[in-house]
């Protein structure tokens, strides 16, 4: 036994893996499923889709156009809250969670790979998709509207901070999927927590609508200036400032990693 | 070298692995014995660290698995006969795993190449046959060219071919010198392929020994076997009943 054991040589490299290998994982992983693409390209298209047909329905030229050219990010971010999700879930579903914590066993290492790829990813397409919009919706307005430039006050703000607002989610997806590990369900948690919850608490209290991830992207993020409720002021809530508005939806996404993470840690894969 | 200490997990009330200490050696194949339900896959599952003892602990070249600072280059692991995503490729898949240990990306077509899957290395792993889905999964634990190979029933799903190919593979495996660890409820292909045996029920040990020694005051090894574990048997299926109703 001795002598055949002797004969091996150590070839195990110096050093220890880390972010860099983990995210060299994570990025092959994300990039080799068809999904990925397909599900990036219909939320982009979506977006832009949207852009359009806003630009081709505008009747007046007096309403946050900018904001209007950008309605086509709450389907959108539907998608990629929904592809954050998946992308932790779906190793849970296929069981290739074991193989991937076996190669990386500091686990929330794992889980900051991931959100550091997935999340440039989306930063990326949201970005382009969100300019993309913005011009497309520019370009199709009819004569007589003048439409918005990125030079004017607030529109570059908004059009960037929109585009953050993809991954801010697609990272929120990822945080419930690692803390709730099964796709429906995580899927389900998503929607209804951006969307249902925020629609109710909308109506029922005022003092945190301001707070809900959907009103924050609708009323926060893609605006140049403070949506008011018209005449109406004392039924409006006092909406967050863009830069806040995407501060508070970083702060969830980033609270649900954390607890994803340290479930990740502490639970039997 | 695997070193299993005072392993213990419990599952709700249910102790799925109960104290459990034994070595396994480098240099011979050990065969990990059991019935259904004694608590194979979970210890191999702790020894791995994907989940966490209640007591005990587990030890890979003198490491906890936890601390190993290349795991796949130390240890190659089997354990479920699907770990990939269906959508993705065998090569995509291998690759993903080597990236993550700084394997050299030519070692993945070289595994492929050695379980036989290089024809169907870029088609969705979701097509695979479960011999297939086998054989990538060998081909996993073989990425990192590691001392230490831990296979949870290898051979399921393998045509007779195949079942030779594992068997050959994993004693070649072991005259190289390593450690190689693989638990199968097939006696008559443990007693073909292993040297050294340790079989455990209701999670317990019950022998740590080798083949010939087992069988030696038996007509086979399978009725040694059942011997060994007559008390440990969780799940049994009734002849008898069968046969008068």
């Amino acid at each position: 036994m001795t002598a055949i054991t002797e004969t091996r040589a150590p070839r195990v490299p110096g050093g220890r893996y880390g972010l860099a290998q983990a995210a060299r994982m994570e990025w092959i992983k994300l990039r080799s499923l068809r999904s990925t693409w397909w599900t990036l390209a219909v939320t982009a298209a979506g977006t832009i889709g949207i852009g359009v047909a806003v630009g081709l329905g505008t009747r007046s030229g007096s309403g946050d156009l900018t904001n209007n050219a950008l309605a086509g990010v709450v389907p959108g971010l539907l998608l990629t809250g929904a592809l954050g999700v998946l992308t932790m879930t779906g190793e849970y579903t296929s069981g290739t969670i074991r193989a991937t914590l076996a190669a990386i066993p500091r686990r929330p290492l794992v889980l900051a790979a991931k959100a550091a790829v997935f999340g440039a990813v989306t930063l990326i397409v949201g970005e382009a998709a969100s300019f993309i919009a913005f011009f497309a919706d520019a370009a199709t307005l009819r004569h007589g509207i003048a439409a918005p430039t990125l030079g004017q006050p607030g529109v570059l703000r908004a059009v960037v901070v929109t585009g953050a607002g993809f991954c801010v989610i697609g990272l929120l997806g990822l945080g419930l999927g690692a803390i709730i590990r099964h796709s429906a369900a995580a899927v389900g948690v998503l929607v209804a927590g951006v969307y249902v919850i925020a629609g109710v608490i909308g109506i029922v209290a005022h003092g945190a609508a301001a707070y809900m991830p959907l009103l924050i992207v609708e009323n926060s993020l893609s605006t140049t200036k403070p949506v008011t409720c018209g005449t109406d002021s004392a039924s409006c809530p006092h909406f967050l400032s863009a830069w806040a508005g995407l501060g508070v939806l970083g702060l969830y996404a980033v609270i649900a990693l954390a607890v994803g993470g340290w479930l990740l840690a502490r639970r039997d894969a | 070298m695997i070193e299993a200490r005072d392993l213990t997990k419990r599952y709700g009330p249910t102790v799925a692995v109960d104290a459990l200490s034994f070595d396994v050696r480098p240099g011979s194949v050990t065969g990990f014995l059991g019935p259904n339900g004694s608590g194979k896959s979970t210890t191999m599952r702790l020894i791995l660290g994907l989940d966490r003892p209640d007591a005990g602990q587990a030890r890979v070249g003198g490491h906890r698995y936890r601390e190993l600072r290349w795991p796949l280059r130390e240890v190659g692991a089997l354990l479920e006969a699907r770990a990939f995503h269906p959508g993705r490729s065998a090569r995509s898949h291998l690759a993903a795993l080597a990236a993550s240990n700084a394997i050299p990306r030519a070692r993945v077509d070289e595994v492929l190449d050695m379980v036989g899957l290089a024809s169907a290395a870029g088609r969705r792993a979701g097509k695979f046959s479960l011999g297939m889905g086998q054989r990538l999964g060998v081909a996993a634990a073989l990425l990192g060219d590691p001392a230490v190979l831990i296979l949870d029933e290898p051979v399921n799903g393998l045509d007779p071919e195949g079942v030779r190919w594992i068997r050959n593979l994993l004693k070649s495996l072991a005259a190289q010198g390593r450690t190689v660890f693989v638990s199968s409820h097939l006696i008559s292909e443990m007693a073909l392929t292993a040297e050294r045996l340790v079989v455990i029920g209701r999670g317990r040990l019950l022998a740590d020994t080798t083949v010939a020694e087992l069988s030696a005051g038996s007509a086979s090894l399978e009725d040694a076997f059942f011997r060994l574990t007559s008390d440990a048997v969780e799940y049994q299926g009734n002849t008898a009943k069968e046969a008068t109703s």
